[in-house]
């Protein structure tokens, strides 16, 4: 019991001491003290086996985890201890001390008999005897934690897991066209819009080239399929006739073919009659 | 030997864990207070199975710390991805699921 | 009343018929054709326009000589039948026709099941008549309206429904025919809908005539549960084994039915809103048959007023009440359709109070619905003519000198003029002779009220003839008087020449007799005063109303406008004797309050629980989302909570 003694004291000061440390380090190391003692606690209760478990497991590989995260968080992270939620800290406070408290007394009211002790049980060894029971009663249970290990295995690596991204830069787009143009002859600058050179910008009249030939990739792919697209030079003829009945000036270059179809068309015969009122 | 007083520092312990959990807003220290219950509980069952002469109790902390190293690394991993997209370990800033 | 207080008499006299029809055979089995043809014409003319879509029009063209022919025929079956049932033994004068069972419910069974009795015989007579007339005068008269065939798609319906009132076997039959009338009256008198005026007029006649129905319908509800059945057979012989107090509360509420069809007081405000349908509906609806329905159905229905004295001394007042508030009417009012229709109800009154004096009386009160019929469809269909050929105006204020420009229809109207105030020889002078005879033999004061009626009778139409007849053309510019054309006035000289003579009927007690199977017979009552002498008072009566008519209206030139100060009965009268006020302040207001306070209540009481239950609910939810606000640690909180409570509520059980 002296054992306890000495180290109960060790873990209660060490459990306030998580609660109040401002680095999460601090309260790692602290846990750490608890654990250890803890690990001793098991010693004088008779299980030698779980001792080493909780030094090798807890202290060694779990807080050394946590210790791992630490890092990667950022060790230097202080929390602030300004509460946010509102009645959190004095409610938890209350709920905690009427806890412990009720637990505490009624821990100590109660009358366990005699104890009767893990000498017979232990009597082959503490580990053999563990684990006749534990491949034996317990062998399903045991079977499911290693499902459940390998499952938080896997859950690990994939929460952790970061898929590596290739960043596209401008650089690369463009030799990627200069190498298209090189394999397959696919034109490296924007398509043509349609009606540049055509006197007519409607989205169906296609761009005339330099040669007055019509380019075919202004034109929508869809255009074309519907059979839609119309032809850029008529419109341009129709451009002038438009013209014409809004009264504009002839431009010099289109005067001759204005004044061939001067006649035959409606509004244009009915100009002179106009022009007459006015006088 | 009795075991109370055992008995008594586990609750103790599982109280003091308790409200650190309540409290703490570090992510990675609220784990830890979850370890300090989980090892306060453990520490009931091993004082148990000496008081009972029976070796269920020490398989019973045995499956818990089997169970807590379980946790503790997916709930890292968790914590690890809150981090990465939030910049933060505070359990108060992932609070988006609500009404 | 003394009336009231009665005694029936003995052996023979006061007996009530039962009615007990025999099987329809040979020429009676055509009963069904009556109501059939128009019925068919109702239908064809209605539903054919659309129908008729290949010949669009040509329904138009010949569709009112369709509905024209069909009620002829109507016409001339009834009159074969009635020279069928004639020819027939006294006590074979019932025959009943099963067409199908029109329902079953439980012990409920109505058949759908004619009754051909001398008074449906005498009824089918002058609606059939007097309705084959209006079709033939409306033919004329709706000739540049064109919906022409539509209008005679309602004439017809509407003699069907009357024709099926009339020949109703069972109440419930009687109330199909009954609900027709008042659907076919509110089609018609709407028929110029574009008018407000004649689609509220057509609407006021609607709702009142309902208000008279749920009397009807509850009269017939309390027939089944008294008596398991509305059929007139059953519902007779069972009547005298009923208590009088459920007989009387059946003939107040047939009473109520009676007087919303026929605009007795209460519900006779909406006659004379109903002048706004075209004339010819006029002279339908207010001489021949619709408003006749009540008195109808009071004679139909002798079997039970007969033993409920307290009904009848109810329709005498009513009656008593509604003859003099229609003849106050007429004398005020300028519109001659007014005063026709005010002089209707008062003759209505006139019918209902010879009904309500009981078997002395029923038989004199189909006698003077029937000659009223004449002369009233005359002077309507004359009043139509008049206006005909005055471009549509009422107001005899725009009358005078007429009887140059229109020969015919003057002397026509003249006819019906003498038949209405009781000249001597003509119709009328008979029928009211005797009721008001019969109504001082029962109770002197209802006989002397009824006199003064016919003296104000002769004064208002008097001065309805003398302004539109005689004195000097009060013309509007631009109006040009003629005479209307063959196919209306042909109409006018056969209803002048019934006018006249349907005084006949009384000759040798013949209608009394005729009347008998369906009536009884009556205890005798000697009159206060030899025959002789009353019909003597009558007469000087009614000459002193035409000689006041004389000197008031047409010894004095009357003014184009009508002088606005005039004495309070006039104003009073002017404006319905303020009948429309009194169902304003009497019901219209308290309804429009009570639905005015129940919405409130339902808004302030349902709603508001319905409301503030949602409403707490969503304060407490609103309260309670607060409670999931995201923060693990809370949540936490919560779970150490719960566990603190079972620690606790496991170590209370324990100490317990």
């Amino acid at each position: 019991m002296i054992a306890f003694w000495i180290l109960a004291p060790i873990m209660v000061v060490s459990a306030l001491g998580v609660l109040f440390v401002r680095k999460a380090v601090h309260a790692a190391l602290l846990v750490a003290a608890l654990m250890i003692s803890l690990a001793v606690l098991y010693l004088t209760l008779e299980a030698p086996f779980l001792f080493v478990v909780q030094i090798i497991v807890y202290t060694g590989a779990i807080l050394m985890l946590f210790l791992f995260v630490l890092m990667l968080v950022g060790v230097d992270t202080t929390e602030s201890f300004v509460e946010t939620i509102r009645g959190q800290r004095a409610t938890s406070i209350v709920f905690g001390l009427v806890l412990g408290l009720t637990l505490v007394l009624v821990a100590g009211q109660i009358t366990l008999g005699t104890v009767v002790g893990l000498e017979e049980a232990n009597s082959g060894g503490n580990i053999e005897a563990l684990a006749n029971i534990l491949f034996s009663r317990w062998v399903f249970a045991f079977e499911a934690t290693a499902a459940l290990l390998i499952t938080a295995a896997l859950g690990a690596l994939v929460l952790a897991h970061q898929e590596k991204t290739v960043k596209v830069t401008q650089r690369s787009l463009s030799d990627q066209r200069m190498r298209d143009y090189a394999e397959s002859g696919k034109h490296p600058g924007p398509l043509p819009a349609p009606g540049v050179y055509a006197r007519h910008n409607a989205v169906d009249t296609p761009a005339l080239l330099p040669d007055g030939t019509p380019a075919p990739s202004s034109i929508s792919r869809v255009l074309v399929a519907r059979g839609t697209v119309r032809s850029a030079p008529a419109e341009a003829d129709r451009v002038e006739k438009f013209a014409r009945e809004l009264g504009e000036p002839q431009r010099p270059s289109t005067a001759e073919s204005s004044m061939e179809s001067n006649s035959d068309t409606p509004a244009a015969s009915a100009e002179p009659g106009t022009e007459g009122e006015q006088a | 030997m009795s075991i109370t007083p055992y008995i008594v520092l586990s609750a103790i312990l599982f109280t003091i864990g308790a409200v650190g959990v309540l409290t703490r807003r570090n992510a990675i220290v609220v784990f830890m207070c979850v370890e300090i219950m989980l090892n306060a509980c453990n520490l009931g069952f091993v004082a148990f199975a000496r008081q009972h002469g029976n070796l269920d109790g020490q398989i019973a902390a045995f499956f818990v710390m089997v169970v807590a190293a379980a946790e503790v690394v997916v709930g890292l991993a968790i914590i690890m991805t809150i981090f990465r997209s939030r910049r933060s370990a505070s359990v108060d800033d992932a609070s988006l699921l609500k009404y | 009343m003394t009336y009231a207080l009665l005694p029936l008499s003995a052996a023979g006299e006061g007996i009530i018929p039962v009615v007990d029809p025999s099987a329809a055979d040979g020429l009676f089995s055509l009963l069904w054709l009556v109501i059939g043809l128009p019925l068919i014409g109702a239908l064809v003319l209605l539903l054919g326009g659309p129908l008729a879509g290949l010949h669009r029009g040509a329904l138009d063209k010949w569709g009112h000589w369709l509905g024209t022919i069909t009620a002829a025929g109507s016409f001339a079956i009834s009159l074969t039948l009635f020279l069928a049932l004639l020819g027939r033994d006294e006590s074979q004068r019932q025959i009943g026709q099963e067409l199908w069972t029109w329902f079953e419910v439980g012990s409920l069974q109505v058949g759908m099941d004619l009754l051909y009795d001398p008074l449906s015989a005498l009824f089918l007579l002058l609606i059939t008549g007097v309705g084959t007339l209006i079709h033939v005068y409306s033919i004329g008269y709706m000739e540049h309206d064109e919906r022409r065939r539509r209008f005679f798609g309602y004439l017809n319906l509407f003699i069907a429904a009357m024709l099926l009132l009339v020949l109703a076997d069972n109440f419930l039959v009687l109330f199909f025919g009954w609900e027709g009338v008042g659907l076919a009256s509110y089609l018609l008198i709407g028929f110029w809908q574009h008018k407000p005026s004649a689609a509220a007029a057509a609407k006021k006649a609607f709702v009142m005539n309902r208000v008279g129905d749920i009397g009807l319908a509850l009269a017939i509800g309390l027939m089944f549960a008294t008596f398991g059945s509305t059929d007139f057979a059953v519902v007779s012989e069972l009547a005298s084994g009923a208590s009088e107090d459920t007989l009387t509360v059946i003939g107040l509420l047939l009473l109520l039915g009676a007087c919303g069809k026929s605009a007795q007081v209460p519900l006779q405000a909406w006659l004379l809103d109903a002048m706004e349908g075209p004339t010819p509906v006029s002279a339908l609806i207010h001489a021949a048959t619709m408003v006749t329905a009540g008195v109808y159905l009071v004679v139909r229905s002798n079997f039970i007023f007969e033993l409920a004295p307290v009904a009848q001394t109810a329709i005498v007042i009513v009656a008593t009440v509604t003859l003099l508030w229609g003849a106050v009417l007429g004398c005020a009012k300028d519109d001659v359709k007014k005063v026709l229709a005010g002089s209707t109800m008062s003759q209505i009154g006139y019918m209902m109070l010879a009904a309500g004096l009981g078997v002395a009386g029923y038989a004199f009160a189909i006698m003077h619905l029937l000659t009223h019929g004449f002369f009233k469809a005359n002077m309507f269909l004359g009043a139509g003519s008049v206006m005909h050929g005055m471009n549509d105006d009422v107001d005899m204020r725009n009358y005078g000198g007429l009887q140059k420009m229109m020969p015919v229809t003057f002397v026509t109207f003249a006819m019906g003029y003498l038949a209405i105030i009781g000249f001597p020889g003509f119709s009328g002078f008979w029928s009211k002779d005797k009721i008001i005879e019969t109504a001082l033999a029962e109770n002197w004061v209802v006989g002397i009220l009824a006199l003064v009626g016919a003296g104000v009778t002769g004064f208002y139409m008097t001065r309805l003839m003398l302004m539109t007849f005689f004195g000097e053309k009060r013309w509007n510019d631009g109006v040009h008087p003629h005479e209307s054309p063959r196919v209306m006035t042909v109409p006018l000289i056969v209803l002048a020449a019934l006018s006249v003579l349907s005084g006949v009927l009384l000759l040798g007690n013949w209608i009394v007799d005729f009347l008998t199977p369906v009536v009884g017979v009556a205890a005798h009552h000697e009159p206060p005063l030899p025959a002789l002498a009353i019909t003597a008072i009558i007469t000087l009566t009614v000459a002193l109303g035409v000689a006041a008519a004389w000197f008031l209206v047409g010894k004095r030139e009357i003014p184009k406008t009508a002088p606005t100060e005039v004495s309070f009965i006039t104003t009073a009268a002017r404006n319905d004797l303020y009948g429309d006020q009194i169902n304003e302040t009497l019901v219209i207001s308290p309804g429009r309050h009570l639905v005015s306070g129940l919405t409130t209540a339902d808004r302030v009481l349902v709603d508001g629980t319905v409301e503030g239950g949602a409403a707490a609910a969503t304060g407490l939810s609103a309260l309670s989302r607060r409670i999931q606000n995201g923060y693990v640690r809370s949540y936490a909180l919560s779970i150490v909570g719960g566990v603190l409570l079972v620690v606790l509520a496991l170590l209370a059980v324990n100490l317990a």
